[in-house]
C-alpha cells in the first residue's frame, strides 16, 4: 500500500475561472441560472469525495425557484470537497465543489479532502453521509478519527499550503485508510440549518430501500433471511446502506423500536405468513427541493389570501357528447391530442374573463403587507393575457405547468399544448418559461376528483377553478315528469376574496357554468353590448 | 391388482427424483426432522452427476490433458516435448465411471445420514397425496406422502427427423450416449450450437475427432452477446472445428447428416456432412411424463409445471423444484429450490429469492455469466432512465492468465476478458461476464458480488489476490470507474 498522498491544492483554491496548475485545485462555484436566482438548493450530488470526474460531467443537481438545473464541471479532476449536503441552500457564486486536479502518483481515490479557508464554525453539515459511510464499513471511530483527522482539527495546519505536511502516519498492515467525506465544510455565507440529532442521524441518512430491476428489496442474502425469520417485511425497512440497500444496522434499528412495544414483531416460529405487528418506527426525511418549495408556496397563500371556496354543479351531457365526436373525427391521427376536458375549460375560461377580467391578475401584496397597515398599497394587475396553469402531479410532487396565452388557442391547439407542457413537467424536461408567469389555475384530479374541493390559490393569482369527478345522476326532467341520466361534474373555485367578493364569484362560476352546459356558446361570438 | 388390499406405505415428504433438487431437498428435508422418501429409477445425482455435469467434465479434463500432450508431439511447448501420446476412451470412460460411482455412493450416504429413504425405482402419481412405485427389482409399493415434491427434471430434446438410434453410417445420439463412447468418432457431426453441444463437440474435437457444429441461429452460444464467444470462435477455428452458422439439419442420408445452409450468401444449399456420429444438442424437455401428471390438476407455465416462489405448485403440498419448472435448467437452480422447498415444508419462512444465477460454459476458452449482459442491462435500466456503466479488462494482460498459455502468440483478442455491468446512478453491479481460460471458477465471485448487491467500489476497492485470473474482476470495476491500473 503506498503512503497516502494528499494532493495539496491551496495555490488555486480561491480563484475560480483558473485551473492552470496541473497540480491545484479547482473550485466550481455555484451558476449564475439567470432570471434574477440569487440561491439554489442542492437537489442531488451525482459524485461523492474521491470520485473521478470528467470535464463536463454533471456533479450536481441544484434548483432554482421551480427549474432543476444539472451543474456540469468544466474540468477533468478528482472531487476534494462538496460544498454543501443535499438540501442546503447556497447563494450563486458560492463555492459548490472543489475539485484536485492532476494528483501525482497516488491513486486518484487517494485523494484528501483538504480543508478549505478560512475554517467556518464548526458544524456537523455532512454528518449525515460520514455517517453513511461509517454505517456501510463498519470503521472503527477512533481509527477514522486519528487517520482522517485532518477535517476541522488540523484545518488551520493544512491551510498553509506546505505539501510537504502531509500526514504519513504508517498504518498497522491491514488496516487501511479510506478517503473520508468529514473535510471542513467550504466557507459559505448562508446560515446553514443544523441537522436534528435523531437516531437517523447517527445511522446516516435513511431513505426507502432500493429495488432490484424485478422489484426485489435490495438487501444481502443474510440480511434477507433475518427480515424472513423474523417476519419483517423489508420494504418496510429504512435502508442506510451504499446504494439504498438494507443493512443489518437497518433491521437492528427497525427490530429495536418494534421491540419496545412489547408486542411480538414476528410471528411464531414455522409462521410462513408474516403476523400483523404493531409498527412503531419513525422515518424522518427533511423535505427539500420541490417538496420545500411547495410546502413554502401553500403556506405563503394560506396564510396570506383569505380564500372563499364556491362550488357548483355542472351538467356536462351534451359537452361529453361533443368531445366524444370530435374525438371520433381525429381517430388515429397521430399529430393531434385527443380532446380531454381541459381544453374546453380553458375555452370557457377565456370566454368568460372577458367578461370577468379582475379574475385574471395578480394580486401583489408585497409592497405594504396587506393588512398590516404599513407601506405602501398592495397592487393588482390585471392581465389581457391568459396564462393558464394546469395543476400537474409528478413523481416528485405537485407543479403548474403553463398553458401560455390560452386565448389564442383553439380547443384543438390548447389540447396539444396542454400535453406537450404536461408531458415535459412529468419527465422533468419543463423549461423555467414553462413553469412560470401563470395568470389562473385550473386543478384537476380526474377520476379522482371527488366530490367537492378546496383548491389553495396559485399565489400571487387570485383565483383557481377546481375540476371535480363527473358521474352519472339522477337529475329531475320537469318537462318529462322524470329522472333522467345526466352526466353531472362539480366544480369547485377558490378566490382571493380581499379583491373577489362573493357576489362577482358566483356570478363567474355561473358563467362558466352556461358556457360549459351549453357547448355551443364556447364557440359563439359575443353578442354586442352583452354583460353579466 | 395385487396390491390392492396392501397397507400403504407413508411418508411426511415424498420426492420424485433425485437429482440435484430432489436429492438436496431430501438431505435437507431429513435434516429439519421430516420424513422423507426420494425415489428415483437412476443412481442418485439425476442427469447432472449420471449423464451430464460431472461426465462431461470429466471428458472435458481428459480432453484437455490428451490435447496439451499432443501439442508438445509436435514441437516442445514450455520447454516440455512429448514423445508420443494415445488415448484408450474406455479408460477414460472407466476413469469417468469410477468418479460418477464414487458421488452416487456419496449423495447416497449423505440422504441416509439424514436419515431419508431411498428407493430405486419408478414414481408415479395417482392422486395428490398417493403415488405408485414400481422398484427396480421389480416390486410394487403403494407410497402415502403428506407431501409431493416433483423433482423429474429434463431429457435431451429429440428431433423428429433425426431419432436417436442406430443410422446406415453410425448412429445418431445424445449427449448421454457421447459420454460413453468407447472410442473417439472419426468424424462427428453436432447438431445445435448451444453450450452442451459445444462443450462435447470441442473435447471430441480435442481427443482427434473431425468436428462440424451445425447452428441454426447465426451465431453460436445464442443467449451470449457476440463479444463473449468470439474468442470461443476462435479458438474452435484453430482447433479445425468447422462451425455453420445459419444452417439447418435436415434429415440423415446414407453418409451422415443432410444440411441446408440458409441465407442469400448461400444460396440455401444443401450439403451432406459425413459423419461417425451425429450428437444431437438442441435443448433439453421438462420431463412431464411418466410420473402421474395426468392424474393431478397442477397449473401449467408452458411446458414446465408452474410454482410459487416458495416452489409450490397450484395444489396444495404438491411442490416442484428444478428443470421441470423452468428456466434457467441449471442444477445449482434445482439445488437452492430443494433447500427452499424442505425448509417451506418444514414451516420455515423461506423463498426462492436468488438475484444472480451464474453460468457456465466449460468450452475453452471458459464462459462465465451472471445478472444481465450488455443489451439486458441497456433494455431493462434504459427503460427506467438509467444509463449503463461498462467496464471490461482484457486477460492478454493478466501475469497469471500468461503463465497458463503455452502459446504466447495467439491474438490478444483470444485471451479472453472481464467485463461488469453497473448501473450508472448508483453503481450497482447488475451483471458480470468473462471469457478465459480458468474463468469458471470465478462464478463464485460474481455470484456473490450481485448477490450482495455490491457496487463498483465495493469491488474495485477489495484487494484481489496476485497473481490470479479473478484480479481482472477488480480491474475491470476500476476500468468502469475511470482508474484501471493494468487496463
Amino acid at each position: 500500500m503506498s503512503e497516502t498522498q494528499t494532493t495539496n491544492g491551496e495555490s488555486a483554491t480561491g480563484s475560480s475561472s483558473t485551473g492552470g496548475s496541473s497540480t491545484g485545485s479547482f473550485v466550481v462555484k455555484v451558476p449564475d441560472v439567470g432570471e434574477g436566482v440569487a440561491e439554489v438548493e442542492i437537489v442531488s450530488w451525482s459524485v461523492g469525495v474521491g470520485d473521478t470526474v470528467a470535464r463536463l460531467q454533471t456533479v450536481a443537481e441544484v434548483m432554482t425557484d421551480k427549474a432543476t438545473v444539472e451543474v456540469p464541471s468544466p474540468v477533468d479532476g478528482v472531487v476534494a470537497e462538496l460544498g454543501g449536503a443535499v438540501g442546503d441552500v447556497l447563494l450563486v457564486g458560492s463555492p459548490l465543489i472543489r475539485l484536485g486536479l492532476g494528483g501525482g502518483s497516488g491513486s486518484p481515490r487517494d485523494a484528501q479532502p483538504a480543508a478549505a479557508k478560512p475554517p467556518p464554525p464548526e458544524r456537523p453539515r455532512r454528518q449525515s453521509e460520514a455517517a453513511d459511510r461509517e454505517a456501510d464499513q463498519g470503521d472503527d471511530g477512533k481509527e477514522e478519527g486519528r487517520e482522517e483527522g485532518g477535517g476541522e482539527g488540523t484545518a488551520e495546519h493544512e491551510e498553509t499550503g506546505d505539501a510537504s505536511a502531509v500526514r504519513s502516519t504508517p498504518r498497522p498492515p491491514g488496516v487501511q485508510a479510506r478517503p473520508h467525506a468529514t473535510g471542513a465544510p467550504m466557507s459559505s455565507n448562508e446560515p446553514q440549518p443544523a441537522r436534528g440529532a435523531t437516531s437517523a442521524s447517527t445511522r446516516g441518512r435513511v431513505t426507502p430501500p432500493s429495488r432490484t430491476l424485478d422489484g426485489k428489496v435490495l438487501a444481502t442474502p443474510a440480511v434477507r433471511r433475518r427480515a424472513r425469520e423474523n417476519g419483517l417485511d423489508l420494504r418496510r425497512v429504512g435502508a442506510t446502506g451504499p446504494a439504498g440497500r438494507v443493512t443489518h444496522q437497518d433491521l437492528d434499528a427497525y427490530l429495536a423500536a418494534h421491540s419496545e412495544s412489547g408486542i411480538a414483531v414476528g410471528g411464531p416460529p414455522g409462521a410462513a405468513v408474516a403476523a400483523r405487528v404493531a409498527r412503531t418506527g419513525v422515518t424522518e426525511s427533511p423535505l427539500i427541493g420541490l417538496r420545500r418549495r411547495i410546502a413554502q408556496q401553500m403556506v405563503a397563500s394560506t396564510s396570506t389570501i383569505p380564500h372563499i371556496t364556491y362550488v357548483e354543479e355542472v351538467d356536462m351531457t351534451a359537452l361529453e357528447e361533443l368531445r366524444a365526436t370530435l374525438n371520433r373525427r381525429v381517430q388515429g391521427d397521430d399529430t393531434q391530442t385527443r380532446l380531454t376536458l381541459l381544453p374546453f375549460l380553458v375555452r370557457a375560461l377565456t370566454n368568460v374573463l372577458a367578461d370577468f377580467p379582475q379574475f385574471n391578475a395578480h394580486l401583489d401584496d408585497s409592497e405594504g403587507g396587506s393588512g398590516s397597515g404599513d407601506g405602501g398599497p398592495d397592487v393588482l394587475r390585471v392581465y389581457e393575457s391568459v396564462h393558464v396553469g394546469i395543476a400537474t402531479q409528478t413523481d416528485n410532487g405537485l407543479i403548474v405547468p403553463v398553458l401560455r396565452h390560452a386565448e389564442a388557442h383553439t380547443v384543438w391547439s390548447a389540447a396539444n399544448a396542454i400535453a406537450e407542457v404536461t408531458e415535459a413537467t412529468r419527465t422533468g424536461r419543463a423549461s423555467a418559461e414553462d413553469l412560470s408567469g401563470s395568470t389562473i389555475t385550473i386543478s384537476s384530479l380526474g377520476a379522482l376528483g371527488g366530490i367537492v374541493s378546496t383548491p389553495v390559490i396559485n399565489k400571487p393569482e387570485v383565483a383557481v377553478v377546481g375540476v371535480n369527478k363527473m358521474a352519472v345522476r339522477p337529475v329531475w326532467n320537469e318537462a318529462a315528469g322524470q329522472f333522467t341520466p345526466r352526466k353531472m361534474m362539480n366544480l369547485s373555485s377558490s378566490f382571493d376574496h380581499r379583491v373577489i367578493d362573493g357576489w362577482d364569484a358566483a356570478n363567474f362560476v355561473q358563467a362558466l357554468r352556461a358556457q360549459l352546459e351549453q357547448p355551443a356558446l364556447l364557440f359563439v361570438d359575443p353578442i354586442p353590448g352583452d354583460s353579466p | 391388482m395385487t396390491e390392492a388390499g396392501a397397507e400403504p406405505t407413508t411418508t411426511q415428504v415424498l420426492i420424485i427424483g433425485g437429482g440435484p433438487g430432489g436429492y438436496v431437498a431430501g438431505i435437507r428435508a431429513g435434516q429439519l426432522g421430516l420424513d422423507v422418501t426420494v425415489v428415483d429409477a437412476q443412481p442418485m445425482g439425476g442427469t447432472c452427476l449420471n449423464v451430464g455435469c460431472i461426465p462431461s467434465k470429466a471428458i472435458i479434463h481428459a480432453a484437455d490433458e490428451f490435447a496439451a500432450a499432443r501439442a508438445k508431439t509436435d514441437k516442445p511447448e514450455m520447454g516440455i516435448s512429448v514423445a508420443a501420446v494415445s488415448i484408450d476412451l474406455a479408460a477414460t470412460m472407466a476413469w469417468k465411471d469410477d468418479i460418477v460411482g464414487r458421488l452416487n455412493d456419496g449423495v447416497t450416504g449423505l440422504l441416509k445420514r439424514a436419515g431419508a429413504r431411498v428407493i430405486a425405482g419408478r414414481a408415479e402419481l395417482i392422486d395428490g397425496k398417493t403415488a405408485r412405485v414400481t422398484t427396480n427389482d421389480g416390486e410394487a409399493l403403494t407410497i402415502a406422502a403428506e407431501h409431493v415434491v416433483i423433482a423429474t427434471g429434463s431429457a435431451p430434446i429429440e428431433l423428429r427427423h433425426l431419432p436417436f438410434g442406430e443410422t446406415a453410417f453410425g448412429a445418431v445420439i445424445s449427449s448421454t450416449e457421447a459420454l460413453a463412447l468407447d472410442h473417439v468418432p472419426e468424424r462427428l457431426v453436432v447438431v445445435g450450437g448451444g453450450y452442451i453441444g459445444l462443450e462435447l463437440g470441442e473435447a471430441f474435437a480435442k481427443l482427434g475427432s473431425a468436428v462440424t457444429v451445425v447452428e441454426a441461429e447465426q451465431q453460436i452460444l445464442p443467449l451470449y452477446d457476440r463479444r463473449l464467444t468470439m474468442p470461443l470462435g476462435r479458438k474452435l477455428k484453430r482447433l479445425g472445428v468447422e462451425v455453420l452458422t445459419g444452417a439447418r439439419a435436415i434429415g440423415l442420408d446414407p453418409t451422415g447428416l443432410l444440411v441446408e445452409v440458409g441465407g442469400a450468401d448461400y444460396g440455401n444449399e444443401r450439403r451432406t456432412l459425413p459423419a461417425d456420429r451425429v450428437l444431437v444438442t438442441v435443448g433439453r424437455r421438462p420431463v412431464t411424463d411418466g410420473w402421474g401428471l395426468e392424474n393431478v390438476s397442477l397449473t401449467m407455465n408452458d411446458r414446465f409445471v408452474a410454482i410459487d416462489e416458495r416452489c409450490h405448485t397450484s395444489m396444495k403440498n404438491v411442490w416442484a423444484i428444478g428443470d421441470v419448472t423452468g428456466e434457467p435448467m441449471l442444477a445449482h437452480r434445482a439445488m437452492k429450490q430443494g433447500e427452499v422447498v424442505a425448509e417451506a415444508i418444514a414451516g420455515e419462512p423461506t423463498v426462492f429469492d436468488a438475484r444472480a444465477i451464474p453460468a457456465i460454459v466449460f468450452t475453452d476458452p471458459e464462459i462465465v455469466s451472471v445478472g444481465l449482459g450488455p443489451d439486458e442491462a441497456a433494455d431493462e435500466l434504459g427503460s427506467i432512465g438509467v444509463e449503463v456503466v461498462e467496464g471490461r479488462f482484457s486477460l492478454a494482460a493478466n501475469g497469471r492468465s500468461m503463465t497458463l498459455r503455452p502459446d504466447q502468440n495467439a491474438s490478444a483478442a483470444d485471451a479472453g476478458f472481464f467485463r461488469i455491468l453497473a448501473r450508472a446512478d448508483n453503481h450497482l453491479v447488475v451483471g458480470i461476464q468473462a471469457v478465459g481460460q480458468g474463468v469458471a471458477e470465478l462464478a463464485a465471485a460474481f455470484g456473490l458480488a450481485v448477490e450482495m448487491g455490491a457496487r463498483l467500489e465495493d469491488i474495485a476497492d477489495t484487494i484481489h489476490a496476485h497473481p490470479t485470473v479473478g484480479e481482472g474482476l477488480a480491474e475491470a470495476s476500476a476500468a468502469s470507474l475511470g482508474h484501471a491500473i493494468h487496463g
